[in-house]
């Protein structure tokens, strides 16, 4: 007697939801990112303006001066939604915790002379300062943007400036043995010390930048491409014998940019090749950011490596970088 | 006659992007649908690119991570950081 399995391949009535199959123009299988991202937001029907802002609605296409037909057309290419999103960035804590339990185990920051210690302190740790300043941008961006493909990925990123404060704080408390006192001095230091500033003002300015898509500009190709490449990339020489010890600290940093850099550039390059006229906005944001960013990192640069290198080099990875977007600088 | 390069793989979504790119870079590729896999068959050679499977999924992807939805294969293979190639040429 041969028995004979027999399989039967149940045809499901849908692949993915109705607002998904409109957007494809067929009903075919979808990526938890699609599902998780497209057409997410709401458009339509709400109850009451803003009292605080009655000229839009909620969410409104005219919150920045760039026009697109469709802002869903800017997605992350990372493809990141909740999950995978926190799969990744748990992986990279990990490689932090390694590292800080390195650097602990062997007393790598204990060890440092006293200079290089007060260094790290006037010049490293008010960095989380300028990471606070950019998760309030981000979640910004995030409330005042228009679609989820932009701005569920900037939540992400706040959510990656504010751990990224954290590792620096944490930086701090290697360095004062857990009493927080150093973290007291680098505020001191953001707060009065001039070769901050410029920085501070910078991102203090970029509070009240009311076109979000200006401050998107802004916080990824000024703050982010030129200040914290400025710190992170270009300035190992301030940090002498302890250079591999701080690079290990920040690794996260690193990665981080190298990561969320592909999403960002992707945003601005597809908004800027929309039409001439988004193009020349964002053209003329990105050149009024990224130099601002370079005088704002002049005098920082100078205090970290003697000289303004680090901050023109920076700034030219910079222009480089928006020029390779399709932006005119 | 031609012989059937074929490779058979999970249908979730961990496997999609590299279906998709299978379907995109193999004209004439046939694909049989069963519960949970995904036969596909080709006269002489069936190739998985890395780059376009990237592209599919938005981060770096090496070609030995198609074990991981991996259920069956007939052919020789070809391995390289670059592509997955199944053919009967030698």
């Amino acid at each position: 007697m041969t028995v004979q399995i027999k399989t039967i391949d149940l045809e499901p009535k849908r692949q993915t939801f109705g607002h998904i199959a409109r957007r494809f123009g067929a009903d075919k299988p979808a990526t938890r990112y699609q599902e998780g991202t497209l057409d997410v937001q709401a458009t339509d029907n709400f109850h009451y303006k803003p009292l605080w802002e009655p000229e839009y609605w909620h969410y409104d296409t005219r919150k920045t001066a760039v026009v697109m037909a469709d802002w869903y057309k800017p997605l992350d290419p990372r493809q990141y939604y909740y999950a995978t999103y926190n799969i990744a960035r748990a992986n990279m804590n990990q490689a932090v915790e390694r590292n800080f339990a390195f650097v602990e185990e062997r007393g790598l920051l204990e060890k440092i002379d006293e200079a290089t210690k007060a260094k790290l302190i006037a010049r490293l740790l008010p960095i989380r300062h300028l990471h606070w300043g950019s998760n309030m941008n981000m979640a910004e961006i995030t409330q005042r943007g228009y679609g989820t493909a932009v701005t569920a990925p900037c939540i992400f990123s706040a959510g990656d400036h504010l751990g990224m404060a954290q590792i620096v704080s944490r930086v701090g408390l290697e360095l004062d043995g857990q009493t927080g006192s150093a973290l007291d001095a680098a505020k001191e230091a953001w707060l009065t010390d001039p070769a901050w500033q410029g920085v501070r003002r910078l991102i203090e300015d970029s509070f009240v930048e009311r076109d979000w898509f200006q401050l998107y500009v802004a916080q990824t190709l000024g703050v982010n491409a030129v200040l914290l490449d400025m710190v992170y990339r270009h300035c190992d020489a301030a940090w002498g014998a302890s250079a591999i010890t701080v690079a290990m600290l920040t690794e996260f940093m690193a990665d981080w940019r190298a990561e969320e850099g592909k999403w960002s550039d992707a945003v601005v390059k597809i908004v800027a090749a929309e039409s001439a006229d988004n193009k020349a906005l964002v053209s003329g944001w990105a050149k009024h950011w990224i130099d601002r960013a370079e005088e704002a990192g002049k005098p920082l640069s100078v205090a970290l490596v003697g000289d303004e290198s680090a901050a023109t080099a920076a700034a030219s990875a910079a222009r480089a970088r928006a020029r390779s977007l399709g932006l005119e600088l | 006659m031609a012989q059937i390069a074929s490779i058979t793989l999970l249908h979730n979504d961990d496997a999609r992007p590299i279906i998709e790119a299978i379907l995109a870079d193999n004209p004439g590729v046939r694909v049989l649908n069963m519960p949970g896999a995904v036969k596909l068959d080709r006269d002489d050679e069936l190739v998985v690119n890395r780059a376009s499977v990237e592209a599919r999924l938005g981060r770096e992807w090496s070609p030995q991570e198609i074990q991981l939805v991996l259920i069956s294969m007939a052919g020789n293979l070809d391995e390289d950081d670059d592509w997955f190639k199944l053919s009967w040429k030698h």
